[in-house]
């Protein structure tokens, strides 16, 4: 089989007294494509946060190729480097032009040289086709071509596993596809991926696995044929009801 | 046009209000000025380098106190809380009473002839309670960096040191030089307050003149001499305040 990538078991977050994450298992192989589904303050933030370190977790393990990274007092910053997260509002550094933003990574925490870094960031940029922006600062950039620099500053530490939190929520409709096309490149190099998304065409299309979130728990995963089409839950179903009929 | 009618009125109007021969005489008297104006400038020089020293210092102080009020660390709690109290004392008590505390307070503990100068322990409480003014303005600054700048940082894997250096603080100080200039215009005018503790700049020596003159012009003199720098300190702080404004309304555009 397959081997595993990212394993969570039993992971539990809670904010005050509020159980945000209720014990989740999730195994992950590598190169393996899972979308994380579910209605707002299902947790699919929040999950991913935690597993990028970003959120301390109460319980529970988070094994990266079989080391468990949730273990409290473990230095997050070696581990961190290793997982790409883009989040929904780009959150581009505005003080910083394309190409540094790129490079920052690289040159402040591997120490990649910067005649180097700005190579393979331009050679990145190029390959998005924003070969040309690489000067300008983000604020100058539409919003898909933003949310791509955002992907390829979190590709330029040639990380093992992407996180995307509903990466093209803040988009405008028309902006959407370009970005999801980079997403289907990086499915195709192989990249391991965990996404978060509204977008239940591109779930189904672009994941090896779905996950339907709620209320903190997976209630239940399967194949995107499978999930999609004969949910076994009753909420999953309402929830596809309800996405279907908003979309 | 409406800016040279006033000036014409003032000019036309003023001579006019009874008693405003006593009060030329007092304040406005040109001989007394062309006698001591001369001698400020010079005097002014050294409140301008008490002013030149002090400021670095403060913004460097005030941002290491900002950094404490900032850390999120438990075990480094303690430091936080000295970091506020620090802050709301510093702020809570007048400039003046820091001045003669500390100024006149010190020296008489240290017998060494550089260090046991009011003047220089004048210039460490202006550095001390400024640093606490200084050190509100960075830390507005550096809570006003979105959480998220920060999380996207440390998902690149940026230590939080290298989050606080090359993300959260460039973006704050750009956010605060109008507030940070403010500060400062203060401070360029505070620096007067030395003169309470003996050194011979421009307030103290627009004092000695007065006395020997019977006459308030010396001190027209330094007012004139402060405004020369204050003006244009303020005038750039407001053209810095109306860009930033611009700017934040541009990017909110996008
Ligand atoms: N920093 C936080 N403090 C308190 N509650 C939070 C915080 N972040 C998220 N939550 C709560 O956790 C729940 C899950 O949120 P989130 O993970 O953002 O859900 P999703 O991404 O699926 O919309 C929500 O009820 C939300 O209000
Ligand atoms: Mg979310």
């Amino acid at each position: 089989m397959t081997e595993t990538k990212l394993r969570l078991s039993g992971v539990v977050k809670r904010f005050g007294t509020k159980l945000v994450l209720d014990h989740i298992d999730l195994d992950v192989a590598r190169g393996e494509v899972i979308s994380l589904i579910g209605s707002s303050g299902s947790g699919k933030s929040t999950l991913l946060r935690c597993i990028n370190l970003l959120e301390p977790t109460d319980d529970g393990v988070i094994e990266l190729d079989g080391i468990d990274i949730a273990e409290p007092g473990l230095d997050a910053d070696p581990i961190r480097r290793r997982i790409g997260m883009v989040f929904q509002s780009f959150n581009l550094f505005p003080h910083m032009t394309v190409l540094r933003n790129v490079t920052i990574g690289p040159r402040k925490v591997l120490g990649t040289a910067q005649a180097e870094s700005n190579a393979v960031a331009r050679e990145l940029l190029g390959r998005i086709g924003l070969a040309d922006k690489a000067d300008e600062y983000p604020d100058r950039l539409s919003g898909g071509q933003q949310q791509r620099v955002a992907i390829v500053r979190a590709l330029a530490m040639q990380p093992e596993i992407m996180l995307l939190d509903e990466i093209t929520s803040a988009l405008d409709p028309e902006l959407v596809g370009e970005v999801l096309d980079l997403v289907r490149d990086l499915r195709a190099q192989g990249m391991t991926m965990l996404i978060a998304t509204h977008e239940m065409e591109f779930a189904r299309e672009i994941s090896d696995r779905v996950c339907f979130l709620h209320a903190g728990r997976v209630l239940e995963q399967a194949p995107p044929e499978q999930l999609f089409s004969s949910p076994q839950e009753e909420r999953t179903r309402a929830f596809l009801q309800r996405v279907i009929d908003l979309g | 046009m409406s800016t040279v009618l006033a000036v014409a009125l003032v000019v036309v109007l003023v001579p006019r209000i009874p008693g405003w021969d006593k009060v030329r005489g007092s304040f406005f008297d040109g001989d007394t000025f062309g006698e001591t104006f001369p001698k400020l400038p010079g005097r002014f020089w050294y409140d301008i380098q008490i002013f030149l020293i002090c400021t670095p210092c403060i913004l460097l102080l005030g941002l290491l106190i900002a950094f404490a009020r900032n850390v999120r660390t438990p075990a480094l709690y303690p430091l936080r809380l000295f970091a506020t109290l620090y802050t709301d004392i510093m702020r809570g008590v007048p400039m003046i009473l820091w001045i003669t505390i500390i100024g006149f307070g010190v020296p008489g503990l240290i017998q060494n002839r550089t260090w046991g100068k009011a003047v220089v322990w004048a210039g460490v409480a202006l550095v001390v309670a400024y640093a606490a003014y200084v050190a509100e303005v960075f830390r507005a600054g550096i809570e006003s960096v979105h959480e998220s700048q920060r999380a996207a940082a440390r998902s690149l894997g940026l230590s939080s040191r290298q989050t606080m250096m090359h993300v959260v603080l460039p973006q704050a100080v750009r956010r605060v030089v109008p507030a940070l200039m403010n500060d400062l215009v203060s401070l360029q005018k505070d620096v007067a307050l030395v003169s309470i503790v003996g050194p011979v700049e421009v307030l103290r020596e627009a004092g000695i003149a007065k006395a020997k003159f019977y006459n308030f012009t010396p001190y027209i003199g330094a007012a004139i001499l402060f405004l020369c720098v204050s003006i244009p300190l303020t005038r750039m702080t407001d053209h810095l305040l109306a860009r930033e404004r611009r700017r934040m309304q541009g990017t909110a555009v996008r």
